[in-house]
């Protein structure tokens, strides 16, 4: 923090208005995100395929370009929100669902479901994507949540914990092969086969899961002194910590449900937003909420542009960006120094 | 069976003993010994108990060199070549972007955890641009199997055992032990620190390299057997040799375990040893938890 820092009501207007041009950006991304593809539309037809019936463009528009456009809307804001919490909760700045391995237990109960128990539908996956990222969730944090975590490990952890589950993932892959050509496209993390019935399937989840991430916003921020003070400042630590599990459960489950493991965006944007916004999680969250889509479509559409005349998975390419981000974190002296 | 390999038995037997079994057995052998060589050594460099090669990043670099070939098709010969380079490539990568004024063992896991993860990506989409066929053969690879394993793919690795195992063992293993009780103790002792650092882990990351060209990335054998050694010898330190008979022990018997515990249907070993050391590891967090260590 530093001494000239302006007075709180200038602050909370400036914090406002940048609120307001990150939804703008937001709007752009989205409106790009429509009109990218392999067959790209100018922005006046975007339009009239959004709202005109008999246009030519309405089919393409919302069939393909809307559901997937929304699901990258909902998976981004609740990969963004979770990574948010779950760095407040684990005081761990290297937090992320899919480097500490939740992404990665919903993949492997995915995995099971669509191998074992013959469901293939995403409607079957989301339970499945729940029931795994609970489990990894609650044991991530039975490891880093005690007192001696120290970032470095509790990343170690998680990274044995992928390791784990990714090589029972491709076991799984490998005793059958129907599976291995359904889940190797969703195991890189993809929006490609967003439709309208997914996107209604995981919405409820995400959008609960965000209600709660964001009713626990100010209670947290006072868990994060510590739980003596958190406790005379009228929060109950217990309570709090339930409910932020179970929103990064909902939130990472069914993310991962629909569009497949993602790394570094639940990591990359609070990191990126809190140099804009400070600590709070009164502003962090909503910030992250609307800025991790910004991200998550950005390198949904670079993908496309790139990969032409097919396209790059979305989660090959956060990993590229994401990586050297994780890579300077880990550069600065305070977290290579436990 | 021993008669066979004394030299006798019929023409049949001997083919099934020498041209089938036995290159399968001393692969595994060798395999198990490279893993659980440099899996000692990169525990002991980098401190923690987990600081495995197949969590740091060298496994997946090994297997995106793999892959590469996978996608653009070429022989088995060439796919090892393409492991061997990109385990080195990963290796040196990791080296490079961990080093400041010497390199550190938590900046090396946390960079080496970057780039597992970048690398993570790369492997899922290029198994994405292969035809099916070819996928499902990059899975099995990925896997880690001894299936079909001849004395061509036994030769380079025994080679790269040959040439680095006495150094480790021999040259560097007392250093090596210096180094655990921490940098500055062994530079006062006078331990050169850091080239002997080099060297250590470029023994490891070739190690671990030709043990993935020769099997596939096996996980968790470089995990495990360090820990297994240790709890038998009860030695403190690195117990180098004992670690690469435990590895050698553990990969055979994952493999027998793997032909013959379903019936008619034979697992590839990585499956197994994946299962082996995902339980494992679980323990190992728990215990490091209880004793205040994570």
């Amino acid at each position: 923090m530093r001494s000239t820092a302006p007075p709180p009501v200038r602050r909370q207007a400036a914090r406002a208005a940048g609120l307001l041009g990150a939804v703008a950006l937001l709007g752009v991304i989205l409106l790009l995100s429509i009109a990218v593809g392999a067959k790209s539309l100018p922005l006046a037809d975007v339009w009239s395929g959004l709202l005109h019936r008999d246009a030519t463009e309405y089919a393409v528009v919302h069939r393909m370009r809307l559901p997937r456009t929304l699901l990258g809307l909902l998976a981004g804001t609740a990969l963004g929100v979770a990574g948010a919490v779950m760095q407040a909760l684990t005081r761990n700045p290297l937090a992320d669902p899919g480097l500490l391995g939740i992404n990665a237990g919903a993949s492997a109960a995915v995995a099971t479901a669509a191998t074992f128990l013959g469901v293939t539908a995403i409607g079957g996956y989301v339970w499945f994507a729940l029931l795994g990222a609970a489990v990894v969730t609650a044991l991530v944090y039975a490891v880093g949540g005690g007192r001696g975590a120290t970032p470095a490990r509790l990343a170690l952890a998680g990274a044995a914990l992928n390791a784990t589950l990714y090589s029972y993932v491709s076991a799984v892959m490998l005793l059958d092969t129907a599976s291995l050509d359904r889940l190797r496209f969703w195991t890189v993390g993809s929006l490609a086969s967003a439709d309208s019935a997914t996107v209604a399937r995981v919405a409820p989840f995400i959008v609960v899961g965000l209600l709660v991430a964001l009713g626990a916003a100010r209670p947290l921020n006072a868990l994060t002194l510590g739980d003596d003070t958190a406790r005379a400042l009228g929060a109950r630590p217990a309570l709090i910590r339930a409910a932020v599990i179970v929103a990064v459960t909902l939130l990472c489950g069914a993310a991962t449900a629909a569009c497949g493991p993602i790394v570094f965006v639940g990591l990359l944007v609070p990191h990126l937003v809190r140099a804009l916004t400070g600590p709070d999680l009164r502003w962090l969250l909503p910030y992250c909420a609307v800025l991790a889509p910004v991200l998550l479509l950005g390198a949904d559409v670079l993908g496309r542009v790139l990969g032409r005349p097919g396209e790059l998975q979305v989660g090959m390419v956060t990993a590229v960006l994401g990586g050297p981000l994780f890579l300077w974190l880990v550069s600065r002296s305070r977290v290579a120094h436990p | 069976m021993l008669r066979t390999l004394a030299g006798g038995g019929s023409p049949a037997e001997q083919f099934i003993v020498t041209e089938l079994r036995l290159p399968r057995l001393v692969t595994a052998l060798l395999v198990g010994a490279a893993l659980a060589l440099a899996g000692t050594v990169f525990q002991s460099l980098v401190r923690n108990p987990l600081g495995s090669p197949d969590i740091l990043g060298f496994t997946q670099g090994a297997s995106t060199g793999a892959l590469v070939v996978v996608v653009l098709g070429g022989s088995s010969l060439a796919l090892a070549g393409a492991a061997v380079v990109g385990g080195l490539g990963t290796g040196l990568l990791i080296y490079a972007l961990a080093w400041r004024r010497g390199v550190h063992g938590y900046r090396l896991i946390l960079v080496g955890i970057g780039v597992a993860a970048i690398l993570t990506g790369v492997n899922g989409y290029l198994l994405t641009r292969a035809p099916l066929m070819d996928a499902a053969r990059a899975v099995l690879w990925l896997t880690g199997s001894l299936d079909g394993r001849g004395w061509a793919n036994a030769g380079p690795l025994l080679a790269v055992i040959a040439v680095l195992a006495p150094l480790v063992l021999v040259g560097c293993a007392p250093a090596l032990r210096m180094m655990e009780l921490g940098d500055d103790t062994a530079g006062a002792l006078g331990v050169p620190v850091r080239r002997l650092r080099l060297v250590l882990l470029a023994s490891a990351v070739l190690l671990v390299s030709f043990a993935a060209a020769a099997a596939g990335p096996v996980s968790f054998v470089a995990l495990v057997a360090p820990h297994v050694a240790k709890r038998l010898t009860r030695a403190a330190g690195p117990n180098l040799l004992p670690s690469m008979a435990v590895g050698a022990a553990l990969l055979v018997g994952a493999d027998l375990l793997a032909q013959r515990a379903f019936a008619g249907h034979q697992l590839p070993v990585g499956v197994v040893t994946g299962v082996i050391g995902g339980g494992y590891l679980v323990w190992l967090l728990a215990a490091e938890r209880r004793a205040g260590r994570l």
